[in-house]
């Protein structure tokens, strides 16, 4: 590289008559030099790959150079002008694109790197009644581990003794502390700040969230966008076609134009030289890392390349409700009826049940110390509600659909309205075949829907709720947020089949949470799972919001569309390059004065890759606009 | 005189070019041999992959140990994107990786800048 630096000055005077001492004597010998240490590794590798059939960039860059190294050689013993400095240049400059490249490519890979790291190295575990240091490793399930102010948490369990504030923030995103109890989960690596406490391994190794995330993320940086396929094919054939165009270049310009083999020449090695692949290959896979990795430290996991693309098309959101928009906390507000008899008939019957709705029911009924009767011969009714036996006397708990079949006053249906337009779910309670009573249960909005659904709206996205609740309540909650319309009454088993009605109309991003919800999320363009949700709700979706923020759905998106942009960008300037910069150097412009010398196709190519890239890792600096305030 | 001969070696070097990279050639396959319940084998990383196409046995813990022997970065990583593995290459040392076969089908594996293509066949 140093060795080309007297041809540099070489090549900026000469044109004032000023010459290297002994001429083109000295240029050989340094160029051979150059040649011999530098370019011996392009050389080999192009022979290797030419053996089996292949070719790569090295195979461009040997013969670039080694025709002008040879036909200079030529030249001087003959006594015409000699292009040994092209040689030398275009070997330097690429090395030189190479060292910057590699250092780029690792500074955007290395999100992952960082996030192992975020893991404890030791942890203070009881073991026969005494507290030992072990390695990290050696943690096993089931342990009892003393986590001290200011300790990172080795792994993933249960709170058993003592509460504290712990930082979240490396695996979440949320940049507040949370404040854990006994009974709380805490996560792997995060970081604890003003309290000690003891708590139990339940996850370790490659089990906990940190691990989880971290292998989600590797993959997601290595996975393809549909988009690459264009250049997966463009590759493999690329280099031969540069080839084959740079034989005609010669040709032309020799045997048509009549031109002097030297000026042929130039204009065949440009072509050979600035065609670079490279800068093709890199453009996706580079995007993707960056931002893949960027929205992780986010707490937003993007799965794979074709759902960040996908994303881009996306033209309507569809939530779930329970647990999506709302808390998914629902509590019991009113009872309808005799207050003595309908909260414990409820209890009863809902006591084995795993609704929501019926935690809500024996929460209340716990609440006000009620004893729960044992009820026998349990029926559930699809998509209804229960019956079973209860003090000898059949009753019956669930939604209107329940009405169909049973009595009620109209006094009840009016307060039934009344409490579902206040977004209230009803549910009925009845004996034989009357309903005897109401009971109101709500689930309030979570504070951030509302704000997360105006910002999806500003991006001109359509909202939609899906939700198995009753019309009125659904229409309330909907208002509530601002939601832009409803389908309520939907089975469980429908959720899929609705998705797929409105995937006619455009592509569909599906949010929700629940075991019900996986369906939904798998059809779904698009699916976006909350972080609280169910193992199977994340193992189904493509993306998920570690944080449970529905905001965090308006900055997946301009995330995603952000990086997915940067590929097209990446993608546009390699093909332009390729496709504009090899007519330049073959010549086509000459008549107009424009051409490129292949000390300059060198440069150029060596900073096609090098600008692809730094792009590419700039996207960890890109401001991502979202409609929604910031949370750092 | 001249010009017609150079013209001819130019379209001759043409054509063989185009033989060369794009005719049907036979790609190297190797299938691996289970010892000790562990399949294990060496992809030789010159210029490509040898071999380019591996066959593997469903169900049994497979090896692919890599050696890069090219100089060039374009090969300095291999990726196998649909198991989330890319790693580096350091030259003319083995890299053992590690391949899920509980499913079957084809995988692609590339190098870093998806130029050099290699098969894995699980069944």
């Amino acid at each position: 590289m140093i060795l080309s630096l007297p041809m540099l000055a070489e090549m900026i005077f000469h044109p004032f008559g000023w010459m290297l001492p002994g001429g083109e004597w000295t240029m050989l010998v340094l160029t051979t030099i150059i040649m011999a240490v530098s370019a011996g590794p392009f050389w080999q590798s192009a022979w290797a790959s030419f053996t089996k059939h292949h070719s790569n960039m090295d195979t461009l860059v040997a013969i670039g150079t080694a025709t002008a190294y040879f036909y200079s050689i030529y030249a001087m013993i003959t006594h015409q002008a000699v292009f040994f400095e092209s040689a030398a240049f275009v070997t330097t400059f690429v090395l030189l694109g190479q060292v910057f490249e590699e250092r780029m490519r690792n500074n955007a890979s290395n999100a992952v790197d960082k996030l192992v790291n975020l893991q404890a190295k030791e942890a203070s575990v009881l073991r026969n009644g005494e507290l030992i240091k072990v390695p990290l490793s050696e943690v096993a399930v089931g342990d009892l581990i003393r986590v001290k102010p200011g300790e990172k948490i080795a792994v993933d369990g249960v709170i058993t003794k003592g509460s504290s504030a712990i930082d979240e923030s490396m695996v979440t995103g949320e940049s507040m502390p949370v404040e854990k109890h006994a009974g709380d989960r805490v996560i792997g690596s995060t970081l604890n700040s003003n309290g000690t406490f003891m708590f139990k391994a339940e996850k370790v190794g490659s089990d906990t969230m940190l691990s989880q995330i971290v292998e989600l993320v590797r993959k997601a940086q290595n996975s393809h966008a549909p988009i690459q396929k264009l250049t997966d094919q463009v590759s493999n054939i690329f280099v031969p076609i540069v080839l084959i165009i740079s034989i005609l270049t010669f040709l032309v310009w020799y045997v048509l134009l009549g031109a002097s083999v030297a000026n042929a020449l130039i204009f065949a090695v440009s072509v050979v030289v600035i065609a670079c692949p490279c800068a093709l290959g890199l453009a996706t896979p580079t995007a993707l890392m960056v931002g893949t990795g960027r929205s992780a430290k986010m707490g937003i996991l993007i799965k794979n390349g074709e759902v960040l693309e996908a994303v881009n098309d996306v033209t309507t959101v569809v939530f779930d409700k329970t647990g999506t928009i709302t808390m998914g906390k629902p509590e019991v507000t009113d009872i309808v009826g005799d207050q003595s008899q309908i909260l414990p008939l409820a209890a009863s019957l809902e006591a084995n049940s795993e609704h929501p709705l019926a935690a809500a029911v024996l929460a209340k009924a716990k609440g006000e110390g009620i004893t729960v009767a044992p009820a026998a011969d349990f029926q559930a009714i699809e998509g209804k509600g229960v019956a079973a036996t209860v003090n000898g006397q059949t009753a019956f708990i669930g939604n209107d659909k329940l009405l169909a079949d049973h009595n009620m006053i109209d006094d009840l249906k009016q307060t039934a309205i009344k409490l579902q337009t206040a977004a209230k779910t009803v549910v009925y309670v009845g004996l034989d075949h009357q309903v005897i009573g109401l009971i109101a249960i709500q689930d309030a909005p979570k504070a951030t829907s509302k704000e997360a659904i105006a910002a999806l709206k500003q991006r001109g996205l359509k909202t939609v709720m899906l939700t198995g609740d009753n019309e009125r309540v659904a229409k309330a909650i909907a208002d509530q947020v601002g939601i832009d319309s409803v389908i309520a009454d939907v089975l469980p088993a429908d959720k899929a089949d609705h998705v797929k009605m409105l995937q006619q109309t455009g592509k569909v991003a599906f949010v929700g949470d629940g075991i019900n919800d996986a369906p939904a999320l798998t059809v779904a363009d698009v699916g976006i799972a909350m972080g609280s949700g169910t193992d199977i709700a994340i193992e189904s979706g493509g993306i998920v919001l570690v944080k449970n923020d529905l905001r965090d759905v308006d900055r997946a998106l301009a995330m995603s569309r952000k990086t997915f942009n940067r590929i097209k960008l990446n993608l546009f300037w390699a093909f332009v390059y390729n496709v504009l910069g090899i007519p330049v150097a073959a010549g086509a412009f000459y008549a107009i004065g424009l051409t490129l010398s292949p000390e300059l196709a060198g440069l150029a190519m060596a900073f096609s890759s090098l600008s692809v890239v730094t792009s590419s890792v700039l996207l960890n600096r890109a401001k991502i606009t979202t409609n929604v305030s910031e949370t750092a | 005189m001249i010009k017609m001969f150079v013209l001819i070696v130019g379209l001759v070097l043409i054509g063989f070019i185009a033989w060369w990279f794009f005719g049907k050639h036979a790609v190297a396959t190797e299938t691996a041999d289970v010892t000790n319940d562990v399949q294990e084998i060496d992809v030789d990383v010159n210029g490509g992959y040898s071999p380019e196409k591996v066959v593997l046995k469903k169900g049994v813990p497979a090896v692919l140990n890599f050696t890069r022997r090219d100089p060039s970065t374009c090969l300095d990583r291999v990726v196998f994107p649909d198991f989330g593995i890319n790693r580096e290459l350091p030259k003319g040392e083995k890299q053992a990786i590690d391949i899920d076969t509980s499913k079957p089908g084809e995988f692609q594996w590339a190098c870093g800048m998806d130029m050099f293509h290699g098969k894995l066949i699980i069944k």
